[in-house]
């Protein structure tokens, strides 16, 4: 367990960690006591000293997003949590608002001190009530006793903070469709420029960040940009959150310095389930290409999964091991991607509509290698030719197994249907092996 | 022939006219320099050097949004490329860009060709069957970008088509492409967001929210810019195709916002009308009025031959018989001449010269609508010969309306002034009883005013010479308002407009159809002006005597002062008085389309030509005419000048108009007065009127005679409705919905009431409602008392 870095998960097991009680013996809500002493600017240093970068997915360092704010414009600034965490395989904002919803509000104290912003919002996707209902009382909690409203601790500094519940769309989790979604459009990607720093919810200065992200300061303004910039990798610093699930023994999510490796990680998740071959992963969701089992060792930071052909993402490992057909996945990801497409831009509507009838014909196996040809040029034709980012997700799965198992792809032809009973990668399989 | 484009969408190039001097940027496209202003998109760059990059969601007049990503290009800046195409129609240029369009790029035409692709993944390809087939922007660009076999083997999307989305706006799900230029076009320029896009992925769509549909004035014109066949005019449906049709720019007859439009005819039938492209007027955009009030030029009951009367019946008779019963009535009678406020231009000089020179008068009005001595006055001395017009708009730091409501009564003056609006925040105030849905999207400060009291409110505003105070042609009513106008300009410089409601008036003012004005501004009183026509008309002398109004000649024939009328195109009805007496006691000429509420009157009648059946020019608000030509080519139907000049042949006393072109030469020959203006003497409001003080004006669509024969365009007319305060309905005891009765000595008229922020003690009837006609059947005139109780 030595690389383990418990910070923000380190007291998950306690019976109160949600509570204020329980945050505060651990010395939660002190550091943001600390930041209101400080300058907003000097703020915004220790964070870009620190080297965080967004844990959103992009890994756009978070203090330089903070600089971006223009100050002294006199217009209301905006500091906007982003909780909507719908990728599939992403499950950490979730847990981490469950057990400890805290350290997220003290988060946000300090980010919108740093970026001089009085109103707060979390937004938060509709379908966890269970974590609404948590994160409301927390804030009841906070506002209880006196972390915000008005003259937060006799700071003069004031802050809201609003929950917004979404209504079920991965799509307003890209930032400036979340903002049309807070505003109370119907989330669709905006125009960019302008970008949210200069004209973000109701065209003011905003920040939007994720939830791990703004979860990440108080530590650091706790225990220094030193502290944290020496865990991790040269560009990749500090701890985050690996979630692992899939077909590994003790799936959940997992602390630690950025640069571990994926076999470092299925060791301590206990391996893969009932001594099972690995067979593909995601590194960050099923946005970001698949890998196998030859990238066992790359560490897991932003620039070495770069060069590995895919992306950290939000470091959600989705783990599959040889029983899964990876046709199946493939298309079950590219019908998530289908019914989420906004509808807002030609290739990814249109695209993703006629990937999901290809790709079921492929599973019948009805197709030869000129439909895995012309599979292959539809997706270059809705890559990097959409409106976002969510349409470049949508073929990533498509492009990288492609490129790893086109022979499980002719198998299906082959075969005239899938070779793999599909009941062998199912979760109560590995129950009935009692793994 | 010439043809202006219609959907803006393919082969447009949009003239790029800075307003201050911008910054030029130098860029290369496809290897050629090209300098624009700064803040050109990279896409409208490329027209210049007439390079066409391929859009749908693209439109010169609406923001870019950058959906439909048919318009990718390769950019590098300063040798730093993009990694990936951009959408040419959202990115400004810069100095140093180097622009890759599908010419000089494979990734560019890849990238074009793939997304034409998509785009017709759940197309329905129906064009055989579209109407949009032939002039469609998806068909085009499809055979220039596409492949010529899809790829796509699979099931298209499915919706139940086409569904109404108002009476006269047809919407067909399977074949939008979802470009958004329809609801960017409604919440952009109209203000109407009355249609959105709605779910997502491809199964996203255009919808209305069911108990609001798609009522806008300005709903045509996303027929007109959808891209695709998707959004179709009722009318037009199935009716035509576009290469059957043959295009002539016109103009639009209906109010004096002066819309250049296009007019599609197939063997002498008008299909549809489209607005064409001004951009000093109406943009692209007009109203649906304009689009689709036509079928009254088609109607059945078209007059096709002269009729005489002979013992009180009319029969028909040929020209020469008519001309001759008609010269023998006039002969030696004292005649009076009332020129409705819609003849073109020419017509209106052909009253006008006919008048003078034929009957020896200068009793000859347009205005057959309520109108003042302090209204005849104001138009010799403020608006004959004024130029102010949109541009003075575009630039002007405080528009005044008092008396007019734009979006009713003159819709693209609203859309002109809602763009500023929206673009720098002009300050707007209505000095109005009623503060209208459409004073609202002007964002207009209100100063709610009893009418009859506008004198007051203007007085208490304070403008710049950079200001225009707009007053409407129903100012007239109310005594002390124009002469209120006048006051205000005077003391801070602001310049007056005033706006007709219908397209004719401002030109017959201009060529004289009106008592105290000759052609060219001269005025009556001015013995040198009156020379100076004679010598251009070749008569010895014209007359001097200052010509009565319409009321005045109305009364002066039921008084046996005047024995004869010659009208053209006058809807007595239009009066407060109906002239019935007057109209009895005449001999009466009548030149007129269709049967009208004179016929039952008039001794002789001539057929006249519809607007798409002759040409001619309208003279718009703002002082600028617009030419349009015939039509419907094999039309027979003759111009009122022309019947007016063979008439006066029959009479002995030529005016020589050959037609409206002959008069067209012969007013610009006879050119403007640059001689004096008549004065202006200020005129005192009157008192209050007792009882519940009327305000009251014309919904856009109505029961206006023009408008007749659409039900679709019908159907999407305001509903009417009494308005009342709320402080007034309580007292009244009803609440929204709720009858209530308003009348007069002549008549009265129930009404369901809303509640709406109007001025107490003040109630607001629609004027011309169908079965709302409220000055037809109370009489009442803006300002006047009227008497109100709860129910029928
Ligand atoms: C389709 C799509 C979905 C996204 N969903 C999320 C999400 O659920 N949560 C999140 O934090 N960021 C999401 N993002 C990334 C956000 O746009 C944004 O980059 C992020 O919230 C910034 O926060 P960070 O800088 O703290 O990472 C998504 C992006 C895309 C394109
Ligand atoms: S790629 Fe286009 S359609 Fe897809 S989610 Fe983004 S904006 Fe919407
Ligand atoms: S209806 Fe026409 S204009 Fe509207 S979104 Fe569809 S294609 Fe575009
Ligand atoms: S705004 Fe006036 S001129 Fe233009 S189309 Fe409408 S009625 Fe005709
Ligand atoms: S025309 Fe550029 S994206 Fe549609």
């Amino acid at each position: 367990m030595s690389k383990l870095t418990p910070v923000l998960s380190a007291h998950w097991d306690d019976k109160d960690s949600f509570t204020i009680a329980g945050y505060s013996r651990h010395g939660g809500y002190s550091s943001f006591k600390k930041a209101l002493a400080m300058e907003p600017d000097a703020v915004i240093q220790i964070v870009k000293d620190s080297g965080l970068r967004g844990r959103g997915g992009a890994g756009f360092p978070t203090g330089t997003k903070w600089g971006f704010i223009p100050q002294g414009d006199n217009r209301e600034h905006y500091f906007v949590v982003n909780a909507d965490e719908s990728e599939p395989g992403t499950c950490k904002d979730t847990p981490l608002l469950m057990a400890n919803p805290h350290v997220l509000i003290e988060g946000i104290i300090i980010g919108s001190y740093a970026v001089r912003a009085n109103h707060a919002f979390i937004y938060i996707r509709g379908e966890v009530s269970h974590v609404v209902r948590r994160l409301l009382q927390a804030i009841e909690d906070a506002y209880k006793a006196g972390f915000l409203g008005k003259n937060i601790l006799g700071t003069g500094f004031n802050l809201e903070l609003t929950l917004h519940i979404g209504a079920g769309a991965y799509i307003c989790g890209e930032e400036t469709a979340l903002l049309d979604s807070l505003e109370g459009f119907r989330g669709q990607p905006r125009l960019r420029p302008p970008f949210p720093a200069i004209a973000g919810l109701y065209a003011r200065p905003t920040v939007v960040n994720n939830v791990e992200s703004v979860a990440s300061v108080p530590a650091i303004i706790e225990k220094g940009a030193e502290w944290f910039s020496s865990m991790g990798s040269e560009k990749s610093k500090g701890f985050t959150l690996y979630s692992l699930s899939g077909h590994v023994k003790n799936p959940g999510q997992f602390e630690a310095p950025l640069g571990i490796t994926l076999r470092e990680l299925i060791d301590l998740a206990g391996g893969i389930r009932n001594g099972n071959k690995l067979k593909f992963w995601t590194p960050g969701g099923s946005s970001t290409p698949i890998l196998t089992s030859e990238h066992l060792d790359i560490p897991l930071d932003y620039e070495s999964v770069d060069a590995a052909g895919s992306m950290l993402g939000t470091k959600a490992l989705q783990i599959f091991d040889e029983t899964t057909c990876i046709l199946r996945a493939v298309l079950r990801w590219t019908e998530f991607y289908k019914h989420e497409s906004c509808g807002k831009c030609t290739p990814c509507r249109e695209g993703t509509w006629w990937l999901v009838q290809m790709l079921g014909n492929l599973e019948n196996g009805v197709g030869t290698e000129e439909d895995l040809a012309k599979l292959l040029d539809i997706c270059e034709n809705i890559g990097g030719r959409s409106f976002c980012a969510l349409a470049d997700g949508a073929i990533a799965p498509i492009i990288s197994s492609l490129k790893y198992f086109r022979d499980d792809y002719l198998a299906h032809f082959k075969n005239g249907g899938c070779p793999i009973d599909p009941v062998a990668s199912t979760l109560f399989v590995s129950a009935k092996v009692g793994a | 022939m010439t043809t202006v484009d219609s959907g803006r969408t393919e082969s447009a190039v949009t003239p790029i006219t800075p307003i201050a001097p911008v910054e030029q940027i130098n860029l290369i496209i496809d290897g050629f320099e090209v300098t624009v202003p700064k803040g050109t998109l990279v896409i409208r760059a490329a027209e210049q050097l007439g390079i066409q990059i391929p859009r749908f969601c693209d439109h010169p007049l609406l923001a870019p949004v950058g959906a439909c990503r048919q318009c990718l290009v390769d950019i590098e800046i300063n040798g730093r490329a993009f990694p990936k195409p951009q959408a040419s129609c959202t990115i400004p240029v810069e100095n140093g860009m180097i622009v890759k369009t599908q010419l000089t790029s494979e990734v560019a035409q890849k990238a074009q060709e793939g997304v034409m692709e998509l785009l017709l993944v759940n197309h329905p390809l129906d064009c055989p069957v579209c109407d949009k087939g032939g002039e469609c922007p998806l068909q085009n660009q499809a055979m220039s970008t596409g492949q010529s076999e899809s790829r796509f083997e699979g099931t298209k999307r499915k919706f139940e088509k086409p569904v109404n989305i108002s009476s006269q706006v047809l919407l067909d799900r399977e074949r939008c492409i979802l470009c958004a230029r329809c609801t960017r076009f409604s919440e952009e320029i109209a203000g109407d967001a009355f249609i959105s896009l709605n779910e997502r992925g491809a199964l996203q769509q255009v919808g209305i929210y069911e108990k609001d549909p798609f009522e806008s004035y300005f709903s045509g014109n996303t027929v007109q810019i959808c891209p695709v066949g998707a959004l179709t005019g009722s009318a037009y449906r199935f009716r035509s195709r576009p290469f059957d049709l043959v295009s002539t720019p016109s103009v639009c007859e209906h109010c004096a916002s002066g819309c250049s439009l296009r007019t599609d005819v197939r063997r002498n039938k008008t299909l549809r009308r489209l607005a064409g492209d001004d951009s000093n007027v109406n943009e692209e955009w007009n109203c649906d009025k304009g689009r689709w009030a036509f079928q009254y030029t088609m109607a059945k009951d078209r007059i096709a031959n002269p009729l005489i009367r002979e013992n009180g019946q009319l029969r028909e008779a040929s020209w020469p018989e008519a001309l001759a019963a008609a010269a023998a009535g006039l002969k030696d009678k004292r005649t009076g001449v009332l020129v409705g406020g819609r003849s073109t231009v020419e017509d209106a000089y052909g009253y006008a010269k006919f008048a003078r020179v034929a009957l020896n008068t200068n009793d000859i009005d347009f205005r057959s609508r309520p109108h003042s001595q302090e209204e005849t006055d104001f138009l010799a001395a403020h608006v004959v010969g004024s130029k102010v017009n949109y541009q003075d708009i575009d630039t002007a730091d405080h528009v005044v309306l008092v008396g007019f409501e734009p979006e009713e009564e003159s819709p693209i003056i609203f859309l002109r002034i809602r763009k500023q609006v929206q673009k720098r925040a002009l300050e707007v105030t209505a000095v109005t009883p009623y503060l209208s849905r459409g004073f609202k999207k002007l964002n207009a400060k209100a100063v709610l005013t009893t009418p009859g009291q506008e004198a007051t409110a203007l007085n208490g505003l304070s403008l710049t010479s950079k200001s225009i105070i707009i007053s409407g042609e129903r100012l007239a009513e109310l005594a002390g308002g124009l002469s209120a106008v006048v006051k205000l300009a005077n003391k801070s410089g602001a310049k007056i407009a005033w706006v007709p409601r219908r397209a004719g008036e401002r030109g017959a003012i201009e060529v004289g159809a009106i008592g105290n004005l000759l052609p060219g501004g001269r005025p009556v009183s001015d013995a040198t002006a009156r020379v100076d026509l004679a010598a251009a008309w070749g008569v010895d002398s014209l007359p001097a005597e200052i010509g009565k109004n319409a009321d005045q000649i109305l009364a002066a024939a039921n008084a046996g002062q005047l024995e004869a009328l010659v009208i053209g195109g006058v809807d007595p009805f239009d009066m407060q008085q109906p002239p019935v007496n007057a109209l009895e006691k005449t001999f009466i000429v009548s030149l007129e389309m269709r049967p009208s509420a004179i016929t039952e009157f008039a001794d002789v009648i001539f057929p006249i030509a519809a607007v798409t059946e002759k040409s001619g020019s309208f003279m718009s608000w703002a002082g600028t005419s617009r030419s349009f030509e015939k039509a419907a080519p094999d039309a027979e139907h003759r111009s009122d000048a022309y019947v007016l000049s063979i008439l006066s042949d029959a009479m002995g006393t030529p005016i020589n108009l050959t037609g409206s072109k002959a008069a067209a030469k012969e007013i610009a020959a006879v050119g403007s007065w640059d001689g004096a203006r008549a004065t202006f003497t200020a005129t005192q409001a009157k008192n209050l009127h007792e009882g519940v003080i009327l305000a009251t004006w014309r919904h856009l669509l109505d029961n206006g005679s023009l408008q007749a024969n659409e039900p679709n365009l019908a159907g999407t007319a305001r509903k009417n409705l009494a308005r009342v305060s709320a402080k007034f309905a309580n007292e009244l005891g009803v609440k929204n919905g709720d009858l209530v009765t308003v009348s007069t000595d002549r008549g009265s008229l129930a009404l369901p009431i809303e509640v709406s922020e109007i001025l107490d003690g003040v109630i607001w009837l629609p004027r011309n409602g169908v079965g709302a006609e409220s000055l037809r059947i109370l009489g009442a005139l803006n300002g006047d008392g009227v008497r109100v109780r709860k129910g029928i």
